[in-house]
């Protein structure tokens, strides 16, 4: 039996919460949200850290305080959220494919909001060298066993990595009395924010080793050393610059890849950049009325920017149940000089649109500027850029006004 | 004699690198490259009494989770965040758990409560 539905959103974390209580408030009541987990709130639920919706509550909260103001909302909307479902398959014409305890049921949505999040990298996917014992963990799945399982995952740690998730652990880990030997990071530069090697590293004396890279594992049970090297312009370990550190744990903070296997099967476009789906303006993918917003489609630092998503993808989502979509994007939008990507990918011209973007390496008092052709549209000078912090700039209707191709480039 | 010291701010995302002059009393006489008043009032406190928040978890007995995550409900001195995250190892909760718990309250005579940051049901 095909159960109909409006809008089928697929995640209960802060994308998917916030497209639904929007989609709720402008009118379409016949919304069903989707989880694989037993509680709603998504990755928050285990950040215990604070930081959390400095932007859009003007407070520091906690993840699982975040999270609740959200879930606390949509249950006083009526909001319908299945948990503990796996949606197994999403078609083109948007019939989705659920098993849950209850048996096998087939949906037929309107829309479909896209809000699945993101997975990490782990060892596999950047080659570490060496035996493979038990003690490597990613940041994401050590946070979740010592956050809501109570379990240590060890006593003497190195980390690889220093994205937020990486640093933030380093600090939870110093807390719950294991020693962090050092936080070691390929890139020249952090893909974390300052404020958190501040406060999760310099707070604890943990050193942060730059152009270092782990080379080897050792350990037959569980790891025993684990030694890293300076690595050259090129990523390639330095000889004569090894250095063994004796520990129990590696953990890998090496990065985030939106989930998109249900994306794919429905036939999306998925960008090489971002692993996200390609969207227009409306942040529609290019199967007409599936739509994607949150970590899915880019990998956010804030999550006050991924709850905002959910809203526009929820609004855009509710602007093509209600029939009024109807042209279709086609000026393609290109990420020049210094920028890795910019999102959305192609666009109407005469619209109001807030692009998201990250550059390719730290700059300083650089300007972003959007051209088409010749013709200069916007610049925007910076005093700091930084590949890990997404720069968001909002560009007016009349600003876009008859623009035929869009590049957007840092001026060297 | 004054010196400068460099302070990134942990205010918010932004993370200013703020310039801060310090005089011989160990006052801080300016402070340059803050976009916002709170970043001056960070650098000036993280000067002369510099204090972080805490997150952590308290063990939970009986609950659906083992654990409930708690916070400080003010920013605590620096200095006291070991011996705080002493105190919560002592303590065990018996499910079920409300938000906002008041867990600890007047740490250390800090005037700061720890709270929970979230609720946790009995086990069915």
């Amino acid at each position: 039996m095909l159960i109909k539905k409006d809008l089928i959103i697929v995640g209960a974390g802060p994308a998917g919460l916030a497209a639904a209580i929007e989609a709720k408030k402008k009118g379409i009541d016949d919304v069903l949200v989707l989880e694989r987990e037993l509680n709603a709130g998504g990755i928050l639920n285990q950040c215990i850290h604070d930081g959390f919706g400095l932007i859009r509550f003007k407070e520091a909260l906690t993840g699982p305080e975040y999270a609740k103001r959200f879930i606390d909302e949509a249950k006083s909307l009526n909001i319908e959220i299945i948990t503990n479902v796996m949606v197994q398959d999403i078609s083109s014409d948007k019939v989705v494919t659920t098993i849950s305890p209850s048996g096998i049921k087939t949906y037929k949505a309107s829309a479909i909001i896209l809000a699945m999040g993101c997975r990490e990298r782990t060892r596999g996917a950047i080659c570490i060298p060496g035996t493979r014992p038990a003690g490597v963990f990613t940041a994401g799945v050590a946070q979740n066993l010592v956050n809501l399982k109570n379990i240590m995952v060890g006593k003497r740690v190195v980390i690889l990595g220093s994205g937020d998730i990486g640093l933030i652990m380093a600090r939870r880990l110093t807390f719950e009395g294991a020693k962090v030997l050092a936080v070691v990071e390929k890139l020249p530069y952090s893909s974390g924010l300052q404020r958190n090697i501040t406060q999760c590293l310099d707070d604890f004396g943990i050193p942060l080793l730059l152009s270092h890279t782990v080379i080897k594992i050792e350990g037959h049970e569980r790891v025993k050393s684990v030694t890293i090297a300076k690595v050259d312009e090129q990523g390639n370990p330095i000889r004569g610059t090894s250095k063994k550190f004796e520990c129990d744990t590696l953990i890998l903070s090496v990065g985030l890849i939106p989930e998109n296997e249900l994306s794919l099967n429905a036939g999306v476009h998925i960008d090489d950049i971002t692993g996200g789906a390609r969207v227009d303006e409306n942040l529609q993918t290019s199967v007409p009325g599936i739509f994607a917003c949150g970590n899915v489609l880019q990998v956010h630092d804030l999550v006050d920017y991924v709850s905002a998503e959910g809203e526009l993808a929820a609004r855009t989502a509710v602007d093509y149940i209600n029939g009024s979509i109807k042209n279709k994007s086609d000026i393609t939008v290109i990420a020049g000089n210094g920028i890795r990507y910019v999102l959305p990918q192609s666009i109407s011209p005469n619209k109001d649109i807030t692009f998201s973007m990250r550059v390719t390496s730290p700059y300083k008092n650089k300007t972003i500027i959007f051209k088409d052709g010749n013709r200069q549209i916007k610049k925007k000078t910076f005093k700091a850029l930084n590949p890990a912090e997404m720069v968001r700039i909002d560009l007016k209707a009349q600003d876009l006004n008859d623009v035929r191709n869009l590049e957007v480039f840092i001026d060297e | 004699m004054s010196n400068n010291r460099e302070i990134v701010c942990i205010v918010c995302p932004n993370g200013c690198r703020m310039n801060v002059q310090i005089d011989a009393n160990n006052k801080v006489s300016l402070v340059e490259n803050a976009l916002c008043e709170k970043g001056k009032a960070y650098a000036i406190d993280e000067i002369q009494f510099p204090k972080r928040s805490l997150t952590s978890t308290i063990r939970v007995i009986d609950g659906e989770l083992p654990l409930v995550s708690v916070r400080s409900d003010k920013p605590i001195p620096k200095e006291k965040i070991q011996c705080a995250l002493a105190e919560l190892r002592k303590i065990e909760l018996k499910a079920p758990v409300e938000f906002h718990q008041v867990v600890i309250s007047d740490l250390f005579g800090t005037g700061v409560n720890i709270i929970t940051t979230k609720g946790v049901m009995n086990r069915t």
